[in-house]
């Protein structure tokens, strides 16, 4: 399917979803509440995007416009029609809450553990939503831009 | 109290009374690992055992954490390649490979046709000498220990020829935004050749020790059946993907350097089971040496660099690119705020996504099967852990 015809699919059903066609495939913002019954549809619908290649997270405190923000990144592709779409969901980085999408994707549950784990996002009715590779009672979440630790870190 | 004995207590407390999960009376909780010799690395299973039968593996990462991501956004462009040898050490030149293209990527720089054809071919090098060690070492987890040294015997040609060419046996760092670093070693077409000719007789050497090996069969046919369905949805990519029925090669769906103008098969197999994973990667070590054979006497001459600045610096914007390493699908992700560092860096693994299936495919197996499994799988823990 070409970019144009994934766009008036995604129109249709979800009417204020906006896009950028800069990159290299076809992003489209959505907004968190609207996520998960976007995210089912998107595993059932005609796109048929069974394959979620990455899913990660984006903290933008380091830059002026996004002191609030975290946005969460997922690359999909359809290993049917082989089509590729990276969705963009923004988060309030005080209180980052999303839906868990480990039950259309497995591999997500890991991904988003990790994701936990390391920007501290909250994934609603993840199964088993505990920190992956720090320990239990680590405090901070690294990959965030204002995590500091004086002893383990070098800044060049 | 130490960190394992913790990790037992709540894993028999976490799980919740009459769910799929919940762990019968007399069950067995079991650590294996994290120092294991099967587990070829610090990765700690946690398993749950009825009598001898697997109902649940819970992985416990995190023993190799070293924040690779987070290193990488104060590091340059230039850097942070060095990196990424040391996640997954056995594909340490695809990974390099990966890196390099998304910063090519980004600067919209072409690599001279001499570096395509040079870095195709330590890639495919690699494959070989990653497909060996697996290969001795699942045999060795097996119970075989004679195919270890086989394995290990060909593979040192490989690493004397990295050495010669790139001044590293193990963490090559030989691919730079642009190109390669050095030229090849005046030595490096005949000696390749010479191990080309030495190798291709030893792949039927490997079938008649191993591959045809009754025991062998008996031990990994039917043993940790992944679905195609379910291949997909962990995630699963490479030869553990393939061994599924899926085709998900990236060098033949989105073909990078000069990976369209070579003749080679994606080797797919539907059984799904260890056997197949198995299969899979012995017949890939076969078109890695076509691939090999069609490239050593057409490097065309040239440049192996192409001209950069000294200091990178990316547009600002987003740059995903992604390789095929001996595991399987490694990807880029860069977002660049137009700096000289990346603003964040993300590398989609694939040992982390394959390890994810490892539950799944395990549940309802034999303990023993679970050394088979773990062996096709072909798990690097600090590509893992990152």
């Amino acid at each position: 399917m070409t970019n144009e015809e994934i766009k008036q699919h995604i129109i249709t059903g979800l009417p204020n979803a906006s896009f950028d066609e800069t990159g290299e495939w076809l992003q489209v913002l959505v907004p968190v509440d609207a996520w998960k019954q976007f995210a089912q549809w998107l595993r059932s619908d005609a796109l048929q995007m069974d394959f979620l290649f990455c899913l990660t997270c984006v903290d933008w405190a380091a830059t002026p416009a996004g002191k609030a923000l975290l946005t969460m990144v997922y690359h999909f592709t359809s290993t049917v029609f082989r089509h590729t779409l990276v969705v963009k969901v923004k988060l309030d980085r005080n209180n980052p809450e999303i839906e868990t999408i480990s039950d259309c994707w497995r591999t997500a549950e890991m991904h988003e553990r990790e994701v936990f784990d390391l920007f501290g996002v909250q994934f609603l009715h993840h199964p088993d939503l505990r920190r992956l590779v720090l320990t239990d009672d680590f405090e901070g979440h690294p990959l965030r831009k204002d995590f500091e630790d004086p002893i383990n870190m070098i800044k060049l | 109290m130490y960190r394992e004995t913790q990790i037992i207590e709540s894993a028999k407390t976490t799980s919740p009374n009459g769910g799929p999960d919940a762990v019968d009376d007399g069950a067995l909780v079991i650590n294996v690992g994290p120092q294991h010799p099967a587990t070829h690395g610090v990765l700690h299973l946690v398993i749950t055992l009825q009598g001898e039968t697997i109902q649940k593996i819970e992985p416990h990462l995190g023993y190799i954490h070293r924040s690779i991501e987070k290193m990488c956004e104060s590091l340059s462009y230039r850097q942070f390649i060095y990196v990424t040898s040391r996640m997954d050490y056995l594909s340490a030149h695809i990974n390099n490979h990966g890196c390099a293209l998304c910063v090519e990527k980004g600067l919209q720089l072409e690599v001279p046709p001499r570096a395509q054809v040079i870095r195709v071919l330590m890639d495919e090098l690699t494959r070989i000498a990653s497909h060996e060690l697996w290969w001795g070492a699942m045999a060795m987890d097996l119970g075989a220990f004679t195919p270890f040294f086989y394995a290990f015997r060909e593979r040192e040609t490989i690493n004397d020829i990295m050495e010669e060419t790139c001044g590293a046996r193990l963490t090559m760092n030989y691919m730079v935004p642009g190109g390669v670093m050095y030229d090849i070693h005046p030595n490096f077409q005949k000696r390749v050749k010479d191990f080309i000719q030495l190798f291709t007789n030893k792949i039927d050497e490997y079938d008649d020790l191993v591959t045809g090996n009754i025991i062998f069969q008996n031990r990994t046919q039917g043993v940790g059946v992944l679905t195609a369905a379910d291949a997909i949805s962990y995630g699963c990519t490479g030869p553990v993907a393939r061994g599924s029925g899926v085709a998900c090669d990236i060098r033949k769906l989105y073909p990078y350097e000069v990976y369209n103008k070579v003749a080679f098969d994606e080797i797919i197999e539907t059984a799904g089971d260890s056997y197949a994973r198995y299969l899979v990667r012995i017949k890939e070590l076969k078109q890695s040496v076509r691939i090999v054979e069609q490239l050593i006497d057409n490097i065309p001459e040239g440049d192996f660099q192409a001209k950069t600045k000294a200091v990178l610096k990316l547009p600002k914007g987003e740059f995903y690119s992604r390789v095929e390493t001996a595991r399987g699908e490694f990807g880029v992700y860069i977002v660049s705020e137009g700096g000289t560092t990346p603003y964040r860096i993300k590398f989609r693994s694939p040992g982390f996504s394959n390890l994810s299936a490892l539950d799944h495919i395990s549940r309802g197996c034999k303990i023993g099967d679970l050394m088979a499994i773990m062996g096709t799988l072909d798990l690097v823990i600090p590509d893992i852990d990152r």
